[in-house]
């Protein structure tokens, strides 16, 4: 076994025993939302790390689905009913959204992204006879896959875990996969891409359906999960989050936005426990980031242990020298 | 009939604060090719400072367009300070630069929260201003004729700064070809900051005027910046003239959406930004600056 396939393998045993380590509702709590937001930063570290395509609209998405969710429930319809719709409808609405942000790439990417996103707001915000405006919607029970309860913090935490590791599962394959491959050489040469005979714009936007299907899945147990949802759950300070979950992680990486995830998650419920200005802190820890640690936790942490690994071997090249020596 | 002229009425004043807000929004685009989102911030800044200003609560004036300008010159330097402390550290990392403008947005409407609280604040029309003109049958509001009157002065006056003055010939050289513009002895990036700040100062200005139209409220930044960026991306980025028919555009799709259609009056916006995409990716005066 290699040391990576080693830790993946505890960091899964970690995740599983968690709840029985920490034993409070609480906290079992805010590692669910860390996992669901997990997901959701995966999907846009589809496209930032390994398309180049920053989205800042990736919570009108999330909220597409917890919407969809909310009105078939409303509506009388059972739970499978109702997410499959949600996984369906956003997946329409992902392809409307990319087919619109892909006439551009860089820069006016995001900006066409944050008006869409900010359209599928306002919808939400206005549009009082399907969303209920800010009165928001309220989801009364939770679905109950093979007969088990999701109602306690326990059950959530198992299903979200699962759902989450098959997400990574997911991603990782996508990204080792020729499309993946194939997404990351449109991000770094489009046109020698193009040139070399493949469909940039096809992958970009078969790229950004994963995407938004991700979202979708989070958005889905986030509606479960708060068994609520408001407009607020899809204005710009909510993409904003997204994205900097993978980049505060660390874009490109599968880690990074799992990372990420757990540090805004965290940081958020330790800071409205004292002050009401979370808003003011995200983005203090945007700029934060942004500025003084741009490659993300992840792979600065990476290059931090490189470093020291490196200079202990300049400290003591002896020592190096004799375990290079005893290499046949 | 008289529903119809004040729809239409409604429709160009609030295009021409739309002019106000994303002609700065498009020249600081076009300058420095990053889309600066605390725009929306800047213009909710300037209609709060502007109101502070016009209570009296700092003792020395109560007059409606003093405290506009003084408001004015104040979001414009607190541009300019972010151009020079902030994104200046960011030379040629654009999305560091947007991510940068995102996050200090967050910051300044949480800021705005706590020290204007959350109940809207609702500002007088300036004094001589409050009444109706008739011509006929028709009524016309005086305040919102003025807010017109100014637009188009600061159109006329913005296109004779870039096309008359020194200091536009080198914008417009910076906006050409940067490089270049560094070549020939134009300090660039001295440009960005006095465009960034005039930028500001533009939409801290159209804030406090359309206070009293708009009213200030908390999310008034969040109204507004997608608001800009539909006008840019309609009429092409770092274009005057593209930011102008713009704003005019969505001044009436918007306002007509909203009389007709009010749940989706956010929703028709989209319409047009998606057939100029598909249709003109660059927008209808993408690439040229007047």
């Amino acid at each position: 076994m290699t040391p990576r396939r080693a830790a993946i393998v505890a960091g899964i045993i970690v995740l599983i025993a968690l709840p029985f380590a920490i034993g409070e509702d609480y906290y079992i709590n805010i590692a669910s939302q860390i996992l669901l937001y997990a997901i959701f930063a995966l999907g846009i570290d589809v496209l930032i790390g390994y398309a180049g395509l920053v989205s800042l609209g990736h919570a009108g998405l999330f909220g597409i689905a917890a919407y969809i969710i909310a009105n078939v429930l409303a509506a009388g319809y059972g739970h499978t009913v109702a997410i499959v719709a949600a996984l369906i409808g956003t997946l329409i609405a992902t392809a409307g959204f990319a087919a619109v942000a892909l006439r551009s790439a860089g820069i006016t990417f995001i900006m066409i992204t944050l008006a869409l996103g900010e359209i599928i707001w306002g919808l939400a915000y206005r549009w009082i006879s399907v969303t209920n405006g800010d009165n928001g919607i309220s989801v009364t029970t939770r679905p109950m896959p093979f007969g088990l309860s999701l109602a306690s913090p326990r059950g959530f935490y198992d299903a979200t875990l699962i759902i989450f590791l098959l997400a990574m599962v997911a991603v990782a394959i996508f990204v080792h996969s020729p499309l993946g491959v194939a997404l990351a050489g449109t991000r770094d040469q489009p046109r020698r891409m193009n040139a070399l005979g493949y469909h940039v714009w096809m992958i970009r936007f078969l790229a950004f359906l994963f995407s938004g299907f991700l979202s979708a899945v989070s958005g889905i147990l986030f509606v479960y999960y708060n068994e609520f949802i408001s407009p607020q759950a899809l204005a710009l300070p909510a993409s904003a989050a997204g994205v900097l979950m993978v980049i505060a992680g660390g874009a490109g990486t599968l880690l990074g936005p799992v990372v990420g995830s757990a540090l805004v998650v965290i940081v958020q419920n330790v800071v409205s426990a004292y002050i009401t200005r979370w808003n003011l802190m995200l983005g203090a820890i945007f700029v934060a980031i942004v500025i003084f640690m741009p490659e993300g936790l992840v792979p600065g942490v990476r290059r931090l242990v490189q470093a020291t690994r490196r200079a202990a071997a300049r400290r003591w090249p002896r020592a190096m020298a004799s375990r290079l020596r005893s290499k046949p | 009939m008289n529903f119809w002229l004040l729809l239409t009425i409604n429709s160009i004043t609030f295009g021409g604060l739309l002019f106000l807000l994303s002609s700065g929004f498009s020249l600081i685009f076009g300058l420095m090719r990053i889309p600066n989102l605390t725009h929306g911030s800047m213009f909710m800044v300037g209609a709060y400072l502007g109101s502070t200003f016009l209570s009296g609560a700092l003792g020395f004036t109560s007059d409606f367009w003093v405290a506009a300008i003084l408001s004015a010159i104040e979001v414009a330097v607190l541009g300019a300070l972010m151009e020079r402390l902030l994104l200046r550290r960011l030379t040629g990392q654009p999305l560091a630069q947007v991510l940068v403008t995102l996050g200090v947005s967050l910051m300044v409407a949480d800021l705005c929260l706590m020290g204007w609280g959350g109940d809207p604040i609702s500002v007088e029309t300036p004094a001589g201003l409050g009444g109706f003109v008739r011509a006929g049958p028709a009524v016309f509001p005086l305040y919102r004729m003025a807010i017109i009157v100014i637009a188009v002065v600061f159109a006329i006056a913005l296109w004779l700064l870039l096309e008359r003055t020194r200091l536009g010939a080198m914008i417009r050289a910076g906006v050409d070809d940067p490089q270049m513009a560094r070549v020939v002895g134009i300090r660039v990036s001295q440009l960005f900051t006095i465009v960034f700040g005039l930028g500001a100062g533009l939409a801290g200005f159209a804030g406090m005027i359309g206070a009293p139209i708009l009213s200030i409220y908390p999310g008034l930044d969040q109204d507004m910046l997608p608001l800009a960026l539909v006008v840019v991306i309609l009429g092409g980025t770092g274009s005057l003239l593209g930011s102008f028919v713009g704003s005019i555009l969505i001044g009436f799709i918007y306002n007509f959406g909203q009389a007709l259609l009010p749940e989706l009056a956010y929703f028709v916006l989209f319409l047009p930004m998606v057939i100029v995409l598909v249709v003109r990716p660059q927008g209808l005066f993408g690439g040229q600056v007047l």
